[in-house]
């Protein structure tokens, strides 16, 4: 078997690689925030919500859980314009990330909901505070610093993840990695190079998660 | 133009998810022995053995599965082996599956207190025997929830490999789909078939949590 590998195209393909990238990285960003905030509704909805709203949110979180993210995807993109909705790809790629990020995270959130102690929202109350205030003020940070290591995990997750919006022509890392090696016919040498410029990335975002959540947060995220 | 029934549409999806299953176990059975290697490199007495194991899981933990398969799909044939999606995705999930295995099971080795070795090593054993009838034993016990709920993220995973061309659940959705224009029906079915599939697993690996925590 005669193959060499042939890296000699990587020169003019650096541009596509950096803005996929860019594209992906924009991706995990939108869904990070809007993940989170829809996660900490999620979790204090599941917790002091009217009972018919603690049963969706619960099924939610399990359908969410038990099927492949591959076909959430397709259910919004395909699905959702026989329903009279039609999303461009990447918006479609972002509510179907952060849908699913949401169901993870509202189980992460609601367990550092619960390990923040009876006590601090008593003696918040006993202080005057409103109940919407000890939320925000006192359990919600406690809270976060708690749960802060499994959300960046999952955040790095989420991003991994995201490759396979490429199938539904989001123009991503992955989808740049398909249209150059359709150019290029060095498929292997392309899905290498991008793979490593994938490890760079989760290896990179983990190491800004952790130093971000230090001088935000606080102490005792490692 | 073909009409498809309801029923012929869940037929064929019910069909294609034997695929599905057979995948999930070849994947989970092949990706336990070859962790079960991983293991034995990352919790060795040398140091890099450790270091070795280390990057492998990091590897796989680190890059998105859609790689690795695809790596797998154009990569083999260049060492000169015939692949076919199967195998590619076997191969894929293999690894896959072995690198998060290998670093569940190495926390449980970590979270057994140092005087069960010790113990061991008292009795006369040696370091394998050590391993096989007083390590791994309890090791495993202990993440049995986490190897479940893994399995879980496995089965799920085995969509992906619709998209270098294997013919599971979601490649067959898709190619029904295309004739029936009816995606939400489709996909759905999909999405119930996978549920049904994970969620005992998943109640079983939340029950296994529950007992573990309760002692």
């Amino acid at each position: 078997m005669g193959y060499s590998l042939d890296f000699g195209w990587l020169a003019g393909a650096v541009g596509a690689i950096a803005r996929g990238a860019a594209t992906t990285m924009l991706l995990i960003v939108v869904t990070t925030f809007v993940g989170t905030l829809l996660s900490i509704l999620g979790a204090a909805g599941r917790r002091n919500g009217p009972p018919l709203l603690k049963r969706a949110i619960g099924v939610y979180v399990e359908v969410m859980r038990n099927t492949p993210f591959l076909v959430q995807l397709f259910f919004i993109f395909f699905g959702l314009p026989s329903l009279g909705v039609r999303l461009d790809p990447i918006l479609a790629a972002m509510l179907a990330m952060t849908l699913n990020m949401a169901a993870y995270t509202i189980e992460i959130v609601g367990a550092g909901l619960d390990a923040v102690p009876r006590g601090q929202t008593e003696a918040a109350l006993a202080l005057g505070l409103r109940p919407r205030q000890v939320f925000v003020k006192i359990v919600l940070p406690q809270a976060l610093k708690v749960i802060y290591p499994a959300l960046t995990s999952q955040v790095v997750i989420m991003m991994l993840e995201s490759a396979v919006v490429s199938q539904i022509a989001v123009r991503e890392l992955t989808y740049e990695a398909d249209m150059l090696q359709a150019r290029t016919f060095r498929a292997f040498e392309t899905y290498f190079v991008v793979t490593m410029v994938y490890l760079g990335l989760s290896m990179g975002l983990r190491r800004l998660l952790v130093s971000g959540g230090r001088r935000v947060l606080g102490a005792g995220v490692s | 133009m073909i009409e498809f029934t309801f029923w012929d549409i869940l037929r064929n999806l019910l069909l294609a998810a034997r695929w599905t299953v057979l995948l999930s176990l070849a994947a989970f059975v092949g990706g336990a022995l070859v962790g079960l290697v991983v293991l034995f490199f990352r919790i060795a007495k040398n140091k890099w053995s450790r270091r070795i194991a280390s990057g492998y899981i990091a590897l796989f933990q680190g890059t998105p599965l859609l790689m690795q398969l695809f790596l797998m799909f154009f990569g083999l044939p260049m060492l000169g082996l015939r692949i076919e999606p199967w195998t590619a995705a076997v191969l894929g999930l293999t690894f896959f599956a072995s690198a998060y295995l290998a670093e569940i099971w190495r926390s449980g080795v970590a979270a057994l207190p140092q005087g069960q070795w010790d113990a061991g090593a008292s009795l006369g054993l040696h370091y394998l025997q050590e391993l096989r009838l007083i390590i791994l034993p309890q090791a495993f016990s202990i993440t049995r929830a986490p190897t479940v709920g893994f399995l879980v993220q496995l089965i799920k995973s085995t969509a992906l490999t619709s998209i270098i061309g294997f013919e599971e659940l979601v490649r067959t959705s898709n190619a029904i789909n295309n004739a029936t224009f009816e995606p939400f029906k489709v996909y759905g079915l999909v999405a119930l078939i996978f549920f049904v599939m994970c969620f005992p697993l998943t109640q079983y690996a939340r029950t296994l949590e529950q007992r573990a925590a309760a002692h």
